[in-house]
């Protein structure tokens, strides 16, 4: 059975290491994994959605609408545009922070109210404020490893076989804050 | 057993020029290719560099082949537009040492100025063209592209798009083959095409696009599976992954060599199967081709031209439905922006100020076009921002562009922009180009050009000085000024563009993503002083909102300090602060 991950987010806010550390992570359990990105001019501060899928044999790259098993939101409005890519039964982890798109800024567009409290009544939603947590540890930029330990339960995996993925993906002076970013978002759900 | 690893698309191809014994690569970044070369660049065997455009690129590569070595070029789709001119060629005289040109296509226009089909170009300038499904396939279809080279005498088009190309999937590692050097010899016949030699060569490349096409029933990279005799696709590339996600069942023929296609293969699978559908991303390419030959088969009267395809999108056409369960929510569009800091906002929001035209390029500074700044009004291609601008001069005459200028990048203006402004002093333009000098290929991931002063392999090496260039190629008038100079510029600007004289602003600022070059402050708004008046928010920066009174906020997290929107705040409400 495939299992399908998407990552989404606003460019910039490190989907795409996210979706390396759960495709490397995947591979290292065994599975055949693909990983979907998004490079050039769509990471420039636009909606950016990246795909892993893995299991004993995957094809396309990409998930659709109506096939992720998990959707981690980095954003509340991303988690609402792409929640119709959902399964039935799937789960939606939204890291709960706001960013508005040039087309609320300039007034053009309003951003949607209530947005966590809407999807909760189609979809099993989980939400980390993965920014504070971020900032208690003294570095913003492991906002997306407290999100990655948050939504790894949903996913699978020994914690271990994350950690040893952690270790290996993020940059050598980073590897302990972001470890222990990992923990932080793990532990923050039972 | 080999090594097994995760790879995108693009290190894939990196890895197979690796093993297949590459010695040098040239190449001009453009998404989705540009990560070719910089995975190849790690490997130090490979003679590995940024070209300033496709052309000469594949003229690099071209000399590298005649010279007897294994050489490769890489480009994005509209980079072999700039490099056709070589390529028609290279197609007549063939090669000594193997070649391939890796050309990367955009369905769904991911990062591109229009969605054309690689193969297209490759049919008409007589160039076999593989097309793998998958990283494992791209690195061997790159290896097996040698050996067709050098058996077929033609350089090879490996052609990607932008889910292979920026997808990762297994590879096993193989170790590299040294290919020794092959002999070279003067030959007049094969390497001078003037007339007389190319009247013979358009010979040997039809003879030789036939027999390729003959022996291709035959070539490993080419794969029928005959399973459910009652449905069946004709496929190639990504499109194949989706067709064994929808119909498991169904019989398929996959081509490898995308260009020419094997008949055989064709008449022995229509025989066989009930229907036959193609399913080939972008344009009917093998589809033409097997209705050409008189074979009954489905196609483009079901699937599009247009974007990516999807298995979700094969499911429509054959089932009626996809697999959605829930509605698409409405949500604001959120379009890429310049980031927080970026230099070419500076630049923008003085054009916007000053109601200024522009006439644009090829990079970051297209999202230039969009509301709020709005000044960009036209892109066409890398280059066209300066001749363009000429060309309204000389249509319409000089007051027609007395509120236009030409904006284009420092990377761009060395591709193809400096015989645009060659063109502008000989035919005596007195229009207003800005070059806007971030110090790097910015919209590709930051690459390094001919100015910057390394290269490729991270070697340090001349800059070339772009206000001197403008000098010696007869630019009387070029100014050098700060992009963050917002008064300096509205200053310069006005001056220039009601002038009589050609002139060249080189607005200087390094990318803001660039390491080493965020601002040491942050902006903060005092909400005493703010009175919501909304002249801060017209520069588009990201980083501020306004809070639920009105007054503008300032991300602190995503502010990268630059103090643009202190300069458009009359009650002083802005203020750096340190980080």
């Amino acid at each position: 059975m495939t299992k399908n991950i998407m990552i989404v987010g606003v460019g910039g806010q490190g989907t795409l290491l996210t979706s390396r550390i759960i495709g490397k992570a995947a591979l290292a359990e065994g599975c055949d994994v693909k990983i979907s990105e998004v490079h050039g001019m769509a990471q420039r501060g636009g909606s950016v959605v990246t795909f892993v899928r893995f299991g004993d044999k995957v094809n396309e790259p990409v998930v659709e609408e109506g096939q992720a098993d998990v959707i981690i939101a980095f954003e509340r409005l991303e988690a609402l545009r792409y929640s119709h890519f959902l399964k039935k039964d799937g789960v939606l982890v939204i890291n709960d922070c706001r960013i508005d798109p040039m087309t609320v800024v300039i007034g053009a567009k309003k951003y949607p109210e209530n947005i966590i409290e809407e999807l909760k009544k189609d979809h099993a939603v989980y939400t980390i404020d993965a920014q504070s947590v971020a900032l208690e540890l003294g570095n913003s930029k492991v906002l997306n490893s407290v999100v990655l330990g948050f939504a790894a339960k949903f996913i699978g995996f020994d914690k271990n076989v994350w950690l040893g993925t952690v270790e290996t993906t993020v940059p050598p002076k980073t590897i302990e804050i972001n470890k222990e970013a990992f923990e932080r978002g793990y532990n923050a759900i039972n | 057993m080999a090594k097994k690893t995760i790879m995108l698309g693009n290190e894939a191809i990196a890895r197979g020029a690796f093993e297949a014994g590459v010695k040098l690569s040239s190449a001009y970044p453009g998404t989705p290719s540009t990560e070719i070369s910089e995975y190849l660049a790690k490997y130090d065997e490979v003679y590995t560099e940024w070209a300033p455009n496709e052309k000469v690129a594949t003229e690099v590569a071209i000399g590298a082949s005649i010279s007897g070595v294994r050489s490769l070029a890489c480009m994005k789709h509209v980079g072999l537009n700039v490099a056709s001119d070589p390529l028609y060629t290279f197609a007549y005289t063939g090669v000594n040492g193997g070649s391939v040109i890796v050309v990367a296509d955009d369905p769904g226009l991911a990062s591109s100025q229009n969605e054309q089909d690689t193969r297209m170009i490759a049919r008409s300038a007589h160039v076999p063209v593989l097309e793998p499904a998958d990283s494992q396939e791209a690195k061997d279809f790159v290896k097996y592209g040698y050996q067709l080279s050098e058996e077929y005498d033609t350089p090879v088009i490996l052609r990607t798009t932008t889910k292979l190309a920026h997808s990762q999937s297994t590879v096993e590692l193989c170790d590299r083959i040294e290919v020794e050097d092959k002999e070279y010899a003067r030959d007049l016949t094969k390497y001078v095409m003037m007339p007389a030699s190319a009247i013979g060569r358009h010979l040997v490349v039809e003879a030789r696009e036939k027999r390729l096409a003959d022996d291709a029933a035959d070539l490993p990279v080419n794969k029928m599976e005959i399973n459910d005799t009652k449905i069946g696709f004709i496929t190639c590339g990504i499109a194949y992954q989706y067709v064994k996600e929808v119909c498991p069942e169904a019989s398929v023929l996959k081509f490898g060599l995308v260009n020419p296609i094997s008949k055989k293969l064709v008449e022995e699978f229509v025989s066989k199967v009930e229907t036959v559908y193609v399913f080939e991303e972008l344009e009917p390419v093998i589809e033409e081709q097997i209705r050409a030959w008189g074979f009954d088969v489905r196609g483009k009267e079901l699937f599009t031209k247009q974007g990516e395809y999807s298995a979700n999108l094969l499911r429509r056409v054959l089932f009626g439905a996809d697999e959605a369960v829930f509605d698409k929510q409405e949500a604001p569009n959120r379009p890429p922006i310049l980031c927080p800091g970026c230099p070419h906002r500076s630049v923008f929001s003085v054009l916007n100020k000053l109601k200024i035209h522009a006439s644009g390029d090829i990079g970051c500074y297209t999202l230039g076009a969009v509301a709020p700044l709005s000044v960009i009004d036209t892109t066409i291609c890398m280059g066209a921002s300066i001749s363009a601008l000429h060309g309204m001069e000389k249509a319409r005459g000089k007051e027609f562009i007395k509120n236009w200028v030409a904006v284009i990048g420092d990377s761009t203006f060395l591709h193809t922009g400096v015989n645009s402004l060659i063109n502008m002093v000989y035919n005596k333009s007195t229009g207003t180009v800005m070059i806007l000098d971030n110090r790097t290929t910015g919209m590709t991931g930051h690459q390094e050009h001919a100015a910057t002063g390394k290269t490729l392999k991270g070697e340090e090496t001349y800059a070339i000085d772009l206000a001197e260039l403008c000098r010696a190629i007869g630019v009387k008038r070029v100014i050098e000024i700060s992009s963050f100079d917002v008064k300096g510029l509205e200053e310069v600007i006005r001056e220039s563009v009601n002038g009589d004289e050609l002139t060249v602003i080189i607005a200087k600022a390094p990318c803001v993503l660039l390491k080493g070059q965020k601002f040491p402050n942050k902006c903060v708004v005092d909400p005493d002083k703010c009175r919501k008046c909304g002249a801060c928010m017209k520069i588009g920066c990201p980083a501020m909102t306004r809070g639920e009174d009105g007054k503008v906020k300032i991300d602190a997290t995503m502010c990268n300090g630059c103090g643009l929107c202190k300069n458009y705040c009359k009650f002083n409400a802005i203020e750096t602060v340190e980080r």
